[in-house]
Protein backbone atom coordinates (compact mmCIF):
# COMPACT_ATOMS: atom_id res chain seq x y z
CA UNK A 1 0.00 0.00 0.00
CA UNK A 2 2.72 2.39 1.07
CA UNK A 3 4.75 1.31 -1.86
CA UNK A 4 1.87 1.91 -4.28
CA UNK A 5 1.32 5.34 -2.80
CA UNK A 6 4.97 6.28 -3.13
CA UNK A 7 4.94 5.22 -6.77
CA UNK A 8 1.85 7.30 -7.35
CA UNK A 9 3.43 10.31 -5.63
CA UNK A 10 6.59 9.85 -7.60
CA UNK A 11 4.60 9.57 -10.79
CA UNK A 12 2.62 12.71 -10.00
CA UNK A 13 5.79 14.54 -9.02
CA UNK A 14 7.45 13.43 -12.26
CA UNK A 15 4.50 14.53 -14.33
CA UNK A 16 4.42 17.87 -12.55
CA UNK A 17 8.14 18.39 -13.06
CA UNK A 18 8.09 17.35 -16.69
CA UNK A 19 5.07 19.54 -17.33
CA UNK A 20 6.60 22.65 -15.83
CA UNK A 21 9.85 21.77 -17.55
CA UNK A 22 8.06 21.66 -20.88
CA UNK A 23 6.21 24.89 -20.27
CA UNK A 24 9.43 26.69 -19.42
CA UNK A 25 11.18 25.30 -22.47
CA UNK A 26 8.61 26.34 -25.02
CA UNK A 27 8.67 29.90 -26.23
CA UNK A 28 8.28 31.87 -29.43
CA UNK A 29 7.15 29.98 -32.51
CA UNK A 30 7.01 26.52 -30.89
CA UNK A 31 4.85 27.85 -28.04
CA UNK A 32 2.58 29.57 -30.54
CA UNK A 33 2.23 26.32 -32.50
CA UNK A 34 1.50 24.34 -29.32
CA UNK A 35 -1.07 26.89 -28.11
CA UNK A 36 -2.87 27.36 -31.43
CA UNK A 37 -2.70 23.72 -32.52
CA UNK A 38 -1.51 24.66 -35.99
CA UNK A 39 1.60 25.71 -37.88
CA UNK A 40 1.27 28.26 -40.67
CA UNK A 41 3.49 27.80 -43.71
CA UNK A 42 3.98 30.83 -45.94
CA UNK A 43 4.82 29.81 -49.50
CA UNK A 44 5.52 31.48 -52.83
CA UNK A 45 3.16 30.63 -55.68
CA UNK A 46 5.32 30.90 -58.78
CA UNK A 47 8.93 30.23 -57.82
CA UNK A 48 9.56 27.15 -59.95
CA UNK A 49 10.84 24.70 -58.73
CA UNK A 50 11.26 26.07 -55.19
CA UNK A 51 7.63 26.75 -54.30
CA UNK A 52 4.82 26.84 -56.83
CA UNK A 53 1.24 25.68 -57.16
CA UNK A 54 1.10 22.05 -58.25
CA UNK A 55 -1.60 20.56 -60.52
CA UNK A 56 -3.78 19.81 -57.46
CA UNK A 57 -3.69 23.45 -56.32
CA UNK A 58 -1.38 22.75 -53.37
CA UNK A 59 2.08 24.29 -53.06
CA UNK A 60 4.91 21.96 -54.03
CA UNK A 61 8.59 22.36 -54.71
CA UNK A 62 12.11 21.90 -53.39
CA UNK A 63 11.83 24.39 -50.52
CA UNK A 64 8.27 23.30 -49.72
CA UNK A 65 9.43 19.70 -49.36
CA UNK A 66 12.24 20.77 -47.01
CA UNK A 67 9.70 22.79 -45.01
CA UNK A 68 7.47 19.74 -44.62
CA UNK A 69 10.51 17.89 -43.19
CA UNK A 70 10.89 20.66 -40.62
CA UNK A 71 7.17 20.51 -39.85
CA UNK A 72 7.43 16.72 -39.31
CA UNK A 73 10.11 17.38 -36.73
CA UNK A 74 7.93 20.03 -35.06
CA UNK A 75 5.15 17.42 -34.78
CA UNK A 76 7.54 14.97 -33.11
CA UNK A 77 9.05 17.53 -30.76
CA UNK A 78 5.68 18.83 -29.60
CA UNK A 79 4.13 15.32 -29.62
CA UNK A 80 1.34 16.59 -31.85
CA UNK A 81 1.06 14.03 -34.68
CA UNK A 82 -2.16 15.62 -35.92
CA UNK A 83 -0.78 19.16 -36.02
CA UNK A 84 -2.74 21.16 -38.58
CA UNK A 85 -0.68 22.78 -41.35
CA UNK A 86 -2.22 26.00 -42.64
CA UNK A 87 -0.98 27.32 -46.00
CA UNK A 88 -0.72 31.04 -46.68
CA UNK A 89 0.57 32.37 -50.03
CA UNK A 90 3.13 35.18 -49.72
CA UNK A 91 4.85 37.54 -52.16
CA UNK A 92 8.24 39.18 -51.94
CA UNK A 93 6.48 42.23 -50.46
CA UNK A 94 4.42 40.42 -47.82
CA UNK A 95 6.80 37.72 -46.62
CA UNK A 96 8.64 39.82 -44.02
CA UNK A 97 5.64 41.62 -42.43
CA UNK A 98 3.62 38.39 -42.26
CA UNK A 99 6.47 36.57 -40.58
CA UNK A 100 7.15 39.47 -38.18
CA UNK A 101 3.54 39.87 -37.09
CA UNK A 102 3.00 36.16 -36.54
CA UNK A 103 0.67 35.39 -39.47
CA UNK A 104 3.08 32.79 -40.82
CA UNK A 105 5.59 30.70 -38.84
CA UNK A 106 7.94 29.62 -41.62
CA UNK A 107 8.54 30.98 -45.13
CA UNK A 108 9.24 28.55 -47.95
CA UNK A 109 10.24 29.99 -51.29
CA UNK A 110 13.34 31.44 -52.90
CA UNK A 111 14.50 34.09 -50.45
CA UNK A 112 18.11 35.25 -50.61
CA UNK A 113 19.83 35.11 -47.25
CA UNK A 114 21.61 38.40 -46.62
CA UNK A 115 22.78 40.37 -43.61
CA UNK A 116 20.47 43.37 -44.04
CA UNK A 117 17.43 41.14 -44.04
CA UNK A 118 18.68 39.29 -40.98
CA UNK A 119 17.92 42.40 -38.93
CA UNK A 120 14.22 41.52 -39.27
CA UNK A 121 14.12 37.73 -39.60
CA UNK A 122 16.32 34.65 -39.18
CA UNK A 123 17.37 32.07 -41.76
CA UNK A 124 17.83 28.34 -41.55
CA UNK A 125 20.82 26.73 -43.29
CA UNK A 126 21.56 27.62 -46.92
CA UNK A 127 19.63 25.18 -49.12
CA UNK A 128 20.38 26.56 -52.58
CA UNK A 129 22.97 28.83 -54.14
CA UNK A 130 22.49 30.90 -57.24
CA UNK A 131 23.52 34.28 -58.61
CA UNK A 132 22.60 36.94 -61.13
CA UNK A 133 23.01 36.10 -64.82
CA UNK A 134 21.63 37.54 -68.04
CA UNK A 135 19.01 36.04 -70.32
CA UNK A 136 19.29 37.27 -73.93
CA UNK A 137 17.97 36.41 -77.37
CA UNK A 138 20.31 34.06 -79.21
CA UNK A 139 22.48 35.92 -81.70
CA UNK A 140 22.31 39.19 -79.78
CA UNK A 141 26.09 39.21 -79.41
CA UNK A 142 25.85 39.80 -75.66
CA UNK A 143 28.20 37.55 -73.74
CA UNK A 144 28.92 39.45 -70.53
CA UNK A 145 27.56 42.47 -68.64
CA UNK A 146 30.23 44.63 -70.34
CA UNK A 147 28.48 44.02 -73.69
CA UNK A 148 25.38 45.78 -72.33
CA UNK A 149 27.07 49.20 -72.65
CA UNK A 150 24.56 51.44 -74.44
CA UNK A 151 21.87 48.75 -74.29
CA UNK A 152 18.76 48.21 -72.18
CA UNK A 153 18.38 45.68 -69.40
CA UNK A 154 15.25 44.66 -67.49
CA UNK A 155 15.52 44.50 -63.69
CA UNK A 156 12.95 43.37 -61.16
CA UNK A 157 12.23 46.13 -58.65
CA UNK A 158 14.09 45.79 -55.35
CA UNK A 159 15.84 42.48 -56.03
CA UNK A 160 19.42 41.63 -55.15
CA UNK A 161 19.94 41.29 -58.91
CA UNK A 162 19.06 44.94 -59.42
CA UNK A 163 21.58 45.98 -56.80
CA UNK A 164 24.30 43.82 -58.34
CA UNK A 165 23.82 45.05 -61.92
CA UNK A 166 23.63 48.73 -60.97
CA UNK A 167 26.68 48.42 -58.75
CA UNK A 168 28.83 46.71 -61.36
CA UNK A 169 27.68 49.17 -64.03
CA UNK A 170 28.67 52.06 -61.75
CA UNK A 171 32.04 50.59 -60.87
CA UNK A 172 32.86 49.80 -64.50
CA UNK A 173 31.36 53.01 -65.89
CA UNK A 174 28.90 51.18 -68.15
CA UNK A 175 26.07 53.23 -69.69
CA UNK A 176 23.16 50.81 -69.32
CA UNK A 177 19.53 51.78 -69.71
CA UNK A 178 17.44 50.23 -66.94
CA UNK A 179 13.87 49.17 -67.33
CA UNK A 180 12.29 48.36 -63.98
CA UNK A 181 9.64 45.62 -63.91
CA UNK A 182 7.24 44.48 -61.22
CA UNK A 183 7.85 40.74 -61.42
CA UNK A 184 9.61 38.04 -63.43
CA UNK A 185 6.83 37.36 -65.98
CA UNK A 186 6.80 41.06 -66.85
CA UNK A 187 10.57 41.14 -67.12
CA UNK A 188 10.38 38.21 -69.47
CA UNK A 189 7.68 39.95 -71.52
CA UNK A 190 9.94 43.01 -71.82
CA UNK A 191 12.68 40.78 -73.28
CA UNK A 192 10.29 38.97 -75.64
CA UNK A 193 8.77 42.23 -76.94
CA UNK A 194 12.25 43.74 -77.52
CA UNK A 195 11.88 46.46 -74.94
CA UNK A 196 15.15 45.32 -73.40
CA UNK A 197 18.20 43.48 -74.72
CA UNK A 198 18.64 41.36 -71.60
CA UNK A 199 16.77 40.39 -68.47
CA UNK A 200 18.84 39.96 -65.33
CA UNK A 201 17.79 37.78 -62.43
CA UNK A 202 18.78 34.64 -60.52
CA UNK A 203 20.28 31.99 -62.77
CA UNK A 204 17.87 29.33 -61.48
CA UNK A 205 14.83 31.52 -62.19
CA UNK A 206 16.07 32.32 -65.71
CA UNK A 207 16.30 28.60 -66.40
CA UNK A 208 12.66 28.26 -65.31
CA UNK A 209 11.55 31.25 -67.41
CA UNK A 210 13.24 29.88 -70.53
CA UNK A 211 11.88 26.33 -70.19
CA UNK A 212 8.34 27.60 -69.68
CA UNK A 213 8.52 30.17 -72.53
CA UNK A 214 6.84 29.59 -75.89
CA UNK A 215 10.07 29.23 -77.80
CA UNK A 216 12.86 28.07 -75.47
CA UNK A 217 15.40 27.61 -78.27
CA UNK A 218 15.37 31.36 -79.02
CA UNK A 219 16.87 32.37 -75.67
CA UNK A 220 20.05 31.67 -73.76
CA UNK A 221 21.65 32.45 -70.41
CA UNK A 222 25.02 34.16 -70.72
CA UNK A 223 27.86 35.57 -68.65
CA UNK A 224 29.49 34.91 -65.32
CA UNK A 225 27.69 35.07 -61.99
CA UNK A 226 27.25 38.75 -61.12
CA UNK A 227 26.15 38.23 -57.53
CA UNK A 228 26.09 35.57 -54.85
CA UNK A 229 22.57 34.64 -53.75
CA UNK A 230 22.27 31.88 -51.16
CA UNK A 231 18.66 30.90 -50.50
CA UNK A 232 17.29 30.00 -47.09
CA UNK A 233 14.04 29.17 -45.31
CA UNK A 234 12.95 32.07 -43.11
CA UNK A 235 11.78 31.88 -39.48
CA UNK A 236 11.17 34.61 -36.89
CA UNK A 237 14.27 36.19 -35.40
CA UNK A 238 15.25 35.85 -31.71
CA UNK A 239 13.86 32.32 -31.73
CA UNK A 240 16.85 30.01 -31.40
CA UNK A 241 14.69 27.00 -30.42
CA UNK A 242 12.83 27.06 -33.73
CA UNK A 243 16.02 27.85 -35.63
CA UNK A 244 17.87 24.95 -33.99
CA UNK A 245 15.01 22.57 -34.72
CA UNK A 246 14.99 23.57 -38.40
CA UNK A 247 18.77 23.50 -38.78
CA UNK A 248 18.92 20.06 -37.14
CA UNK A 249 16.50 18.71 -39.74
CA UNK A 250 18.49 20.25 -42.61
CA UNK A 251 21.85 19.09 -41.18
CA UNK A 252 20.46 15.54 -40.91
CA UNK A 253 19.36 15.63 -44.56
CA UNK A 254 22.76 16.95 -45.66
CA UNK A 255 24.71 14.45 -43.53
CA UNK A 256 22.73 11.46 -44.75
CA UNK A 257 22.91 12.61 -48.36
CA UNK A 258 19.15 12.59 -48.63
CA UNK A 259 19.28 16.23 -49.70
CA UNK A 260 20.84 15.06 -52.99
CA UNK A 261 17.79 12.90 -53.71
CA UNK A 262 15.46 15.80 -52.95
CA UNK A 263 17.59 18.05 -55.16
CA UNK A 264 17.45 15.59 -58.06
CA UNK A 265 13.69 15.23 -57.64
CA UNK A 266 13.09 18.95 -58.20
CA UNK A 267 16.00 20.13 -60.36
CA UNK A 268 16.78 17.18 -62.65
CA UNK A 269 13.65 15.06 -63.06
CA UNK A 270 10.25 15.98 -64.45
CA UNK A 271 8.33 17.96 -61.83
CA UNK A 272 4.55 18.10 -61.25
CA UNK A 273 2.82 20.26 -63.83
CA UNK A 274 6.02 21.69 -65.37
CA UNK A 275 8.86 20.55 -67.64
CA UNK A 276 12.13 19.51 -65.98
CA UNK A 277 14.34 22.43 -64.92
CA UNK A 278 17.56 20.48 -65.60
CA UNK A 279 19.92 22.37 -63.34
CA UNK A 280 22.69 20.03 -62.15
CA UNK A 281 24.01 20.44 -58.59
CA UNK A 282 26.71 23.11 -58.68
CA UNK A 283 30.08 22.58 -57.07
CA UNK A 284 29.48 25.45 -54.64
CA UNK A 285 26.17 24.04 -53.44
CA UNK A 286 27.65 20.55 -53.06
CA UNK A 287 30.36 22.00 -50.83
CA UNK A 288 27.74 24.02 -48.93
CA UNK A 289 25.80 20.83 -48.18
CA UNK A 290 28.97 19.18 -46.88
CA UNK A 291 29.95 22.15 -44.73
CA UNK A 292 26.50 22.51 -43.22
CA UNK A 293 26.15 18.80 -42.33
CA UNK A 294 27.00 19.58 -38.72
CA UNK A 295 27.59 16.64 -36.33
CA UNK A 296 25.74 16.04 -33.06
CA UNK B 1 1.75 37.09 -30.26
CA UNK B 2 3.91 40.16 -30.03
CA UNK B 3 5.42 41.52 -33.19
CA UNK B 4 9.05 40.65 -33.83
CA UNK B 5 10.16 43.72 -35.71
CA UNK B 6 13.14 46.05 -35.44
CA UNK B 7 11.85 49.57 -35.89
CA UNK B 8 14.59 51.76 -37.32
CA UNK B 9 13.63 55.10 -38.79
CA UNK B 10 17.23 56.17 -39.23
CA UNK B 11 17.67 54.09 -42.39
CA UNK B 12 15.42 56.53 -44.20
CA UNK B 13 17.58 59.50 -43.31
CA UNK B 14 21.08 58.12 -43.50
CA UNK B 15 23.53 59.07 -46.25
CA UNK B 16 25.86 56.58 -47.89
CA UNK B 17 29.47 57.02 -46.84
CA UNK B 18 31.81 58.29 -49.51
CA UNK B 19 34.35 55.63 -48.53
CA UNK B 20 31.90 52.87 -49.44
CA UNK B 21 32.05 53.52 -53.16
CA UNK B 22 35.84 53.75 -53.26
CA UNK B 23 36.28 50.43 -51.49
CA UNK B 24 33.82 48.90 -53.90
CA UNK B 25 35.72 50.29 -56.85
CA UNK B 26 38.91 48.62 -55.63
CA UNK B 27 37.20 45.33 -55.07
CA UNK B 28 35.71 45.64 -58.52
CA UNK B 29 39.06 45.89 -60.25
CA UNK B 30 40.54 42.75 -58.73
CA UNK B 31 37.41 40.83 -59.38
CA UNK B 32 39.30 38.28 -61.45
CA UNK B 33 40.97 36.99 -58.27
CA UNK B 34 37.60 35.97 -56.84
CA UNK B 35 38.09 32.52 -55.39
CA UNK B 36 34.60 31.20 -56.01
CA UNK B 37 32.67 30.72 -59.21
CA UNK B 38 30.62 33.70 -58.14
CA UNK B 39 32.88 36.31 -59.71
CA UNK B 40 30.59 39.12 -58.72
CA UNK B 41 30.60 38.04 -55.11
CA UNK B 42 33.36 40.40 -54.09
CA UNK B 43 31.65 43.28 -55.84
CA UNK B 44 28.49 42.69 -53.94
CA UNK B 45 29.75 41.97 -50.47
CA UNK B 46 30.21 45.63 -49.63
CA UNK B 47 26.76 46.53 -50.77
CA UNK B 48 24.19 44.28 -49.17
CA UNK B 49 25.53 44.38 -45.63
CA UNK B 50 25.98 48.13 -45.45
CA UNK B 51 23.54 50.03 -43.27
CA UNK B 52 23.40 53.06 -45.52
CA UNK B 53 24.00 51.45 -48.86
CA UNK B 54 21.83 53.91 -50.76
CA UNK B 55 20.50 57.47 -50.29
CA UNK B 56 17.02 56.30 -49.34
CA UNK B 57 15.83 59.79 -48.44
CA UNK B 58 16.69 60.99 -51.96
CA UNK B 59 14.73 58.05 -53.37
CA UNK B 60 11.62 59.14 -51.47
CA UNK B 61 12.01 62.74 -52.64
CA UNK B 62 12.46 61.60 -56.24
CA UNK B 63 9.48 59.24 -55.92
CA UNK B 64 7.29 62.00 -54.56
CA UNK B 65 8.48 64.26 -57.39
CA UNK B 66 7.49 61.72 -60.04
CA UNK B 67 4.12 61.12 -58.38
CA UNK B 68 3.39 64.84 -58.55
CA UNK B 69 4.71 65.27 -62.10
CA UNK B 70 2.85 62.24 -63.46
CA UNK B 71 -0.38 63.20 -61.70
CA UNK B 72 -0.33 66.84 -62.80
CA UNK B 73 0.53 66.04 -66.43
CA UNK B 74 -2.20 63.39 -66.43
CA UNK B 75 -4.60 65.92 -64.94
CA UNK B 76 -3.97 68.33 -67.83
CA UNK B 77 -4.89 65.56 -70.28
CA UNK B 78 -7.85 64.55 -68.14
CA UNK B 79 -9.23 68.05 -67.95
CA UNK B 80 -8.81 68.76 -71.68
CA UNK B 81 -10.20 65.47 -73.00
CA UNK B 82 -12.77 65.23 -70.22
CA UNK B 83 -14.15 68.67 -71.11
CA UNK B 84 -14.42 67.89 -74.82
CA UNK B 85 -16.01 64.49 -74.22
CA UNK B 86 -18.28 65.74 -71.43
CA UNK B 87 -19.62 68.61 -73.52
CA UNK B 88 -19.96 66.31 -76.53
CA UNK B 89 -22.28 64.11 -74.49
CA UNK B 90 -24.77 66.97 -74.15
CA UNK B 91 -24.83 68.36 -77.71
CA UNK B 92 -27.70 67.95 -80.21
CA UNK B 93 -25.74 65.92 -82.80
CA UNK B 94 -26.49 62.23 -82.21
CA UNK B 95 -23.21 60.94 -83.69
CA UNK B 96 -21.04 63.18 -81.56
CA UNK B 97 -23.03 62.08 -78.49
CA UNK B 98 -22.58 58.41 -79.39
CA UNK B 99 -18.84 58.79 -79.95
CA UNK B 100 -18.45 60.53 -76.61
CA UNK B 101 -20.53 57.87 -74.86
CA UNK B 102 -18.42 55.14 -76.46
CA UNK B 103 -15.26 56.83 -75.18
CA UNK B 104 -16.64 57.04 -71.65
CA UNK B 105 -17.83 53.43 -71.54
CA UNK B 106 -14.61 52.10 -73.05
CA UNK B 107 -12.23 53.85 -70.68
CA UNK B 108 -14.43 53.64 -67.60
CA UNK B 109 -15.20 49.94 -67.84
CA UNK B 110 -11.68 48.54 -68.22
CA UNK B 111 -9.65 48.29 -65.01
CA UNK B 112 -6.84 50.83 -64.81
CA UNK B 113 -4.24 48.11 -64.27
CA UNK B 114 -5.29 46.39 -67.50
CA UNK B 115 -5.26 49.69 -69.39
CA UNK B 116 -1.74 50.42 -68.14
CA UNK B 117 -0.67 47.02 -69.43
CA UNK B 118 -2.39 47.49 -72.82
CA UNK B 119 -0.81 50.91 -73.40
CA UNK B 120 2.63 49.73 -72.43
CA UNK B 121 2.92 46.19 -73.80
CA UNK B 122 0.26 45.85 -76.48
CA UNK B 123 0.07 49.24 -78.22
CA UNK B 124 3.72 49.29 -79.43
CA UNK B 125 3.17 45.86 -81.03
CA UNK B 126 0.19 47.19 -83.02
CA UNK B 127 2.15 50.13 -84.42
CA UNK B 128 4.21 49.85 -87.61
CA UNK B 129 7.57 48.26 -86.88
CA UNK B 130 9.64 51.47 -86.90
CA UNK B 131 7.15 53.40 -84.81
CA UNK B 132 6.91 50.53 -82.32
CA UNK B 133 10.68 50.39 -82.07
CA UNK B 134 10.78 54.16 -81.50
CA UNK B 135 8.24 53.94 -78.67
CA UNK B 136 10.02 51.01 -77.06
CA UNK B 137 13.64 52.11 -77.36
CA UNK B 138 14.34 55.63 -78.62
CA UNK B 139 11.63 57.58 -76.84
CA UNK B 140 13.17 58.83 -73.60
CA UNK B 141 11.35 57.62 -70.46
CA UNK B 142 8.73 55.55 -72.32
CA UNK B 143 7.14 54.22 -69.12
CA UNK B 144 6.55 57.75 -67.81
CA UNK B 145 4.84 58.95 -71.00
CA UNK B 146 2.75 55.82 -71.12
CA UNK B 147 1.66 56.25 -67.52
CA UNK B 148 0.71 59.90 -68.04
CA UNK B 149 -1.32 59.19 -71.18
CA UNK B 150 -2.99 56.13 -69.67
CA UNK B 151 -3.94 57.90 -66.43
CA UNK B 152 -5.10 60.96 -68.36
CA UNK B 153 -7.36 58.97 -70.71
CA UNK B 154 -8.76 56.85 -67.90
CA UNK B 155 -9.63 59.76 -65.63
CA UNK B 156 -10.98 61.81 -68.57
CA UNK B 157 -13.86 59.33 -68.83
CA UNK B 158 -14.80 60.06 -65.23
CA UNK B 159 -14.33 63.82 -65.55
CA UNK B 160 -16.44 63.80 -68.72
CA UNK B 161 -19.32 62.27 -66.77
CA UNK B 162 -19.02 64.94 -64.10
CA UNK B 163 -19.01 67.72 -66.67
CA UNK B 164 -22.06 66.20 -68.35
CA UNK B 165 -23.81 65.97 -64.99
CA UNK B 166 -22.89 69.59 -64.27
CA UNK B 167 -24.32 70.79 -67.59
CA UNK B 168 -27.46 68.68 -67.24
CA UNK B 169 -28.08 69.98 -63.72
CA UNK B 170 -28.77 73.44 -65.16
CA UNK B 171 -32.51 73.84 -65.87
CA UNK B 172 -33.47 73.50 -69.53
CA UNK B 173 -35.10 76.92 -69.30
CA UNK B 174 -31.71 78.67 -69.24
CA UNK B 175 -30.70 77.11 -72.57
CA UNK B 176 -34.07 78.07 -74.07
CA UNK B 177 -33.76 81.61 -72.71
CA UNK B 178 -30.29 81.91 -74.17
CA UNK B 179 -31.41 80.71 -77.58
CA UNK B 180 -34.48 83.00 -77.37
CA UNK B 181 -32.37 86.11 -76.94
CA UNK B 182 -30.45 85.18 -80.09
CA UNK B 183 -27.34 83.38 -78.79
CA UNK B 184 -25.92 80.62 -80.96
CA UNK B 185 -25.67 77.15 -79.31
CA UNK B 186 -21.91 77.71 -78.90
CA UNK B 187 -22.56 81.00 -77.17
CA UNK B 188 -25.12 79.34 -74.89
CA UNK B 189 -22.43 76.91 -73.76
CA UNK B 190 -19.76 79.59 -73.51
CA UNK B 191 -21.75 82.22 -71.62
CA UNK B 192 -24.57 80.35 -69.87
CA UNK B 193 -23.99 76.65 -69.27
CA UNK B 194 -20.26 76.14 -68.82
CA UNK B 195 -19.46 79.01 -66.41
CA UNK B 196 -22.02 77.65 -63.96
CA UNK B 197 -21.55 73.92 -64.49
CA UNK B 198 -17.76 74.03 -64.03
CA UNK B 199 -18.32 75.79 -60.73
CA UNK B 200 -20.92 73.24 -59.62
CA UNK B 201 -18.63 70.29 -60.25
CA UNK B 202 -15.58 71.56 -58.37
CA UNK B 203 -16.20 69.16 -55.42
CA UNK B 204 -16.36 65.97 -57.55
CA UNK B 205 -13.46 67.26 -59.68
CA UNK B 206 -11.47 67.58 -56.46
CA UNK B 207 -12.07 63.92 -55.64
CA UNK B 208 -11.00 62.99 -59.12
CA UNK B 209 -7.86 65.10 -58.94
CA UNK B 210 -6.98 63.36 -55.67
CA UNK B 211 -7.80 60.07 -57.36
CA UNK B 212 -5.17 60.72 -60.03
CA UNK B 213 -2.49 61.16 -57.36
CA UNK B 214 -3.49 57.91 -55.73
CA UNK B 215 -3.95 56.00 -58.98
CA UNK B 216 -0.54 57.12 -60.19
CA UNK B 217 0.78 54.34 -57.94
CA UNK B 218 -0.56 51.81 -60.49
CA UNK B 219 2.17 53.11 -62.82
CA UNK B 220 4.72 51.19 -60.80
CA UNK B 221 3.54 48.07 -62.62
CA UNK B 222 5.11 49.35 -65.84
CA UNK B 223 8.27 50.53 -64.12
CA UNK B 224 7.55 54.16 -63.19
CA UNK B 225 9.63 54.89 -60.09
CA UNK B 226 7.03 56.96 -58.26
CA UNK B 227 6.43 57.13 -54.53
CA UNK B 228 4.99 53.64 -54.02
CA UNK B 229 7.64 52.05 -56.22
CA UNK B 230 10.41 53.81 -54.33
CA UNK B 231 8.94 52.76 -50.96
CA UNK B 232 8.75 49.22 -52.22
CA UNK B 233 12.31 49.48 -53.40
CA UNK B 234 13.48 50.79 -50.02
CA UNK B 235 11.48 48.06 -48.26
CA UNK B 236 13.22 45.41 -50.35
CA UNK B 237 16.67 46.92 -49.89
CA UNK B 238 16.49 47.51 -46.13
CA UNK B 239 13.64 45.19 -45.09
CA UNK B 240 12.36 48.11 -43.01
CA UNK B 241 9.01 47.69 -44.71
CA UNK B 242 6.79 49.40 -42.17
CA UNK B 243 8.93 52.55 -42.03
CA UNK B 244 9.07 52.91 -45.82
CA UNK B 245 5.32 52.52 -46.29
CA UNK B 246 4.46 54.73 -43.31
CA UNK B 247 6.42 57.55 -44.93
CA UNK B 248 4.66 56.92 -48.25
CA UNK B 249 1.25 56.95 -46.54
CA UNK B 250 1.94 60.23 -44.78
CA UNK B 251 3.23 61.83 -48.00
CA UNK B 252 0.18 60.71 -50.01
CA UNK B 253 -2.08 62.17 -47.32
CA UNK B 254 -0.14 65.43 -47.35
CA UNK B 255 -0.34 65.71 -51.13
CA UNK B 256 -4.07 65.03 -51.22
CA UNK B 257 -4.67 67.48 -48.36
CA UNK B 258 -2.84 70.15 -50.36
CA UNK B 259 -5.05 69.32 -53.35
CA UNK B 260 -8.21 69.62 -51.24
CA UNK B 261 -7.09 72.93 -49.75
CA UNK B 262 -6.13 74.34 -53.14
CA UNK B 263 -9.44 73.30 -54.71
CA UNK B 264 -11.39 74.79 -51.76
CA UNK B 265 -9.53 78.01 -52.37
CA UNK B 266 -10.37 77.94 -56.07
CA UNK B 267 -13.98 77.20 -55.23
CA UNK B 268 -14.30 80.13 -52.85
CA UNK B 269 -12.55 82.48 -55.31
CA UNK B 270 -14.80 81.73 -58.27
CA UNK B 271 -18.19 81.32 -56.62
CA UNK B 272 -21.08 83.41 -57.89
CA UNK B 273 -23.36 84.75 -55.15
CA UNK B 274 -27.00 83.76 -55.60
CA UNK B 275 -26.41 80.65 -57.72
CA UNK B 276 -26.16 77.00 -56.68
CA UNK B 277 -22.46 77.22 -57.51
CA UNK B 278 -21.78 79.05 -54.31
CA UNK B 279 -19.34 76.74 -52.60
CA UNK B 280 -19.24 76.55 -48.86
CA UNK B 281 -20.27 80.07 -47.91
Amino acid sequence: MFRKLSIAVAAIAFLAVSNTGNAAELYGTLKKIKDSGQIVMGHREASVPFAYMGPDGKPVGYTVELCYRVIDSVKKTLKMPNLKVKLVPVTSQTRIPLLANGTIDIECGSTTNNLTRSKQIAYLAVTFITGTKLAVKKGSGIKEIEDLNGKAVGLSLGTTNEKAIKRIAKVKGLKIKYHMVKDHPQGWLALVTDRVDAYATDHSLLAGLITSSKNPSKYEIVGRFLSYDPYGIMVRRDDSAMQLLGNTVLADLMRSGEIHKIYDKWFIKKIPGKPAVQLPLSHTLKVAFEVQALPY
Amino acid sequence: MEMKYNWDWSVLLCRPLAADSSSAAESGTDQSTGATEFGGGLLQTFDTGAECAQPYFDWIVSGLGWTVVVAICAWVITFSIGSVVGISRTVENRWVRAAAAAYVEFFRNIPLLVQMFLWFFVLPELLPKDAGRFVKRELPLPEYWTAIVCLGFYHASRTAEQIRAGIESIPRGQTDAGLAIGLTPTQVYRYVLLPVSYRIIIPPLTSDFMGIFKNSSVALTIGVLELTAQSRQIAEYTFNIFEAFTVATVLYMMVTLIVVTAMRFVESKVHIPGTIAMGDN
